[in-house]
């Protein structure tokens, strides 16, 4: 218990960090919201009273303070260029986003493990050789290079899927999380890769260990070894990089939304950046940090739960 | 016939190649192109591939080889810079930090977790909306988040030497920790930084073009991979060639930069 009590001081000091530096960064920026929203015609006394109605005049670490406060209560600011609560702009978007990373987390999983395993139980097969020439290829392109790929072949030439045609997952669940299937790949394709190459690497490692030839001595067989044994410790890096991927899925999803014209929050980043509307920018980057925050911290829990020796 | 050493590595010869096309390519591109990469031609709008423009025309019917040698260009001098902010400063947070410890390297270490803890390519947005976006600017912000990353693998080649005896008995005929940092520690952690370099060219050359598709990345006139990526995936349908020729020239960049790396590794490993 009390490695856990641990890091969940560790999170929480992080996330303090890394709130206080978002909302610094919009602080410095060069330029007054209240002159920016009145335009430079405005007279000192206007943008005085709009500065005073917007709490700018206030020290910064008071308005860190209220600004953490009510973000966590569920006040997020409004919005600069349609003077509507961030997070009426927001609801609705989050779960998009969030079922998009989850479903490419998923896949990432669902590709990687079994052909790590396969191509590193048949190290010198013709199969493992294709997969892992691939594998160096699959790596180096860019998800919504992918997307745009998919876009094409499945969407425009198969027909698989309608490029575009969006279905919320409220008229229709099933139809939603069949449209995010194919941004989900799009995502999950260079992670997986990595990942695959990074299993296979680190089952050949342990294979070469001692406690893999006393498992054999005893008269294990191969899979027996493989399953049993090799696999618990070989999962332990693979579940770091998952771990660290985390953040890049996210960012992946963002800009894979793009291409898929999902109404996620990725799209109102990048529009609300266009606009300089920061109270959106500062919240979603806020909620994006967080998000990952959580999930790292999942992560090391689920770590001392798999791997005793971390609990020091 | 006695090959030198780096030959016989494969990986590092494919990326040296591939890198080495891509590097002549956009210097060429920099001083010649076949056409204008901006001049827009409107009676050879989305052209099919052919002699007079070897990989056709976009929908301004602006030539896209010659857009392409320009766009590596852009996007190569973005990666250099970015790579060059990212190294030169995470190697002075790094190199001081580990040498001295104390407080001071607690607290940036703290902060350079928080800042990992950020998608690199939404920090560099973050930068983005604050400075505004263009090819500066897009420099600025990457060579920024790339900060931490270095300075964390500085760091601890840094602790690993400064208690080694060549340190101890530099202090002892009174070198000053200066020279020690950067004349004496400094070189032996150079195999390391080299092959970070190359990864690091790769995860420039990511969020540039990442940063360009979504259009707050580099602006016109300078011509972009990213951003030809998204102006051609309107035309998809029409012309699927000119999304998919370049696209596969951010994945060739990525490619040679992720062999240089590899074989980098495998060489630092021997």
């Amino acid at each position: 218990m009390r490695f856990v009590l641990r890091k969940i001081a560790t999170m929480l000091i992080t996330v303090l960090l890394v709130s206080f530096f978002v909302f610094l960064a919009f602080q410095v920026i060069p330029g007054d919201p209240a002159t920016a929203m009145l335009g430079t015609n405005a007279t000192k006394e206007k943008v005085e009273a709009l500065r005073e109605q917007l709490g700018l005049n206030r020290p910064l670490m008071i308005r860190y303070f209220e600004w953490l406060f009510s973000f966590f209560f569920g006040d997020m600011g409004t919005s600069y260029s349609y003077g509507v609560s961030v997070r009426s702009m927001l609801a609705g978007k989050v779960p998009i986003t969030l079922s998009l990373t989850l479903i490419s987390f998923i896949l990432i999983i669902l590709i990687s493990i079994p052909l790590g395993i396969e191509t590193a139980e048949h190290e010198d097969g013709i199969v493992a050789g294709i997969i892992g020439g691939l594998n160096q290829v699959v790596m180096a392109i860019p998800p919504f290079f992918i997307g745009i790929l998919l876009t094409y072949f499945l969407g425009l030439v198969l027909q698989l899927f309608t490029p575009g045609g969006y279905v919320s997952y409220k008229t229709d669940f099933f139809g939603f999380l069949y449209y995010l299937l194919f941004p989900a790949i799009a995502i999950a394709l260079p992670k997986a890769a990595m990942n695959m190459k990074l299993l296979k690497s680190s089952v050949l490692k342990e294979a070469k260990l001692d406690y893999v030839r006393t498992a054999y001595s005893r008269g294990n067989s191969t899979k027996d070894v493989l399953y049993k044994h090799v696999l618990k410790n070989a999962l332990i890096p693979v579940i770091t990089f998952l771990g660290m991927t985390l953040a890049d899925i996210v960012a992946g999803s963002l800009i894979v939304e793009q291409v898929f014209s999902i109404p996620g929050i990725g799209r109102l980043l990048i529009t609300s950046i266009s606009n300089r509307d920061y109270p959106v920018v500062s919240a979603i980057i806020a909620i994006v940090a967080f998000i990952v925050i959580i999930i790292n911290f999942l992560v090391d829990i689920l770590y001392l739960i798999i791997d005793p020796r971390t609990r020091g | 016939m006695n090959k030198p050493e780096w030959m016989k590595n494969r990986k590092f010869v494919t990326g040296i190649v591939i890198t080495a096309i891509v590097v002549i390519l956009s210097i060429i591109g920099t001083f010649f192109t076949p056409y204008d990469p901006n001049a827009m031609d409107a009676s050879a709008k989305l052209a099919p591939m052919s002699a007079a423009h070897l990989l056709g025309c976009d929908n301004f019917g602006r030539d896209i080889f010659s857009r392409i040698m320009s766009g590596m260009g852009t996007t190569l001098i973005v990666a250099i810079g970015t790579v060059l902010i990212g190294v030169m400063g995470g190697t002075v947070v790094g190199a001081f930090t580990g040498y001295y410890g104390g407080v001071i390297d607690e607290v940036l270490m703290r902060f350079n977790d928080a800042v990992l803890a950020f998608p690199s390519i939404l920090l560099a947005l973050v930068f983005i909306s604050i400075l505004g976006s263009g090819k500066y600017n897009v420099i600025i912000a990457l060579g920024i988040v790339f900060v931490p990353s270095y300075a964390r693998i500085v760091r601890s080649e840094f602790l690993r030497c400064k208690n080694m005896d060549y340190v101890k008995s530099a202090k002892l005929i009174g070198v000053s920790d200066l020279r020690i940092i950067f004349v004496h520690i400094l070189p032996n952690a150079y195999k390391v930084i080299l092959s970070s370099v190359a990864i690091g060219f790769n995860n420039a050359v990511l969020a540039e073009a990442g940063m360009s598709f979504l259009g707050i990345g580099v602006q016109p006139p300078d011509s972009s991979l990213g951003r030809m990526l998204s102006e051609a995936q309107t035309y998809l349908f029409i012309k699927p060639s000119y999304a998919i020729i370049s696209g596969s020239m951010i994945v060739l960049m990525i490619f040679g930069f992720s062999m240089l790396n590899e074989g980098m590794e495998e060489w630092s490993d021997a």
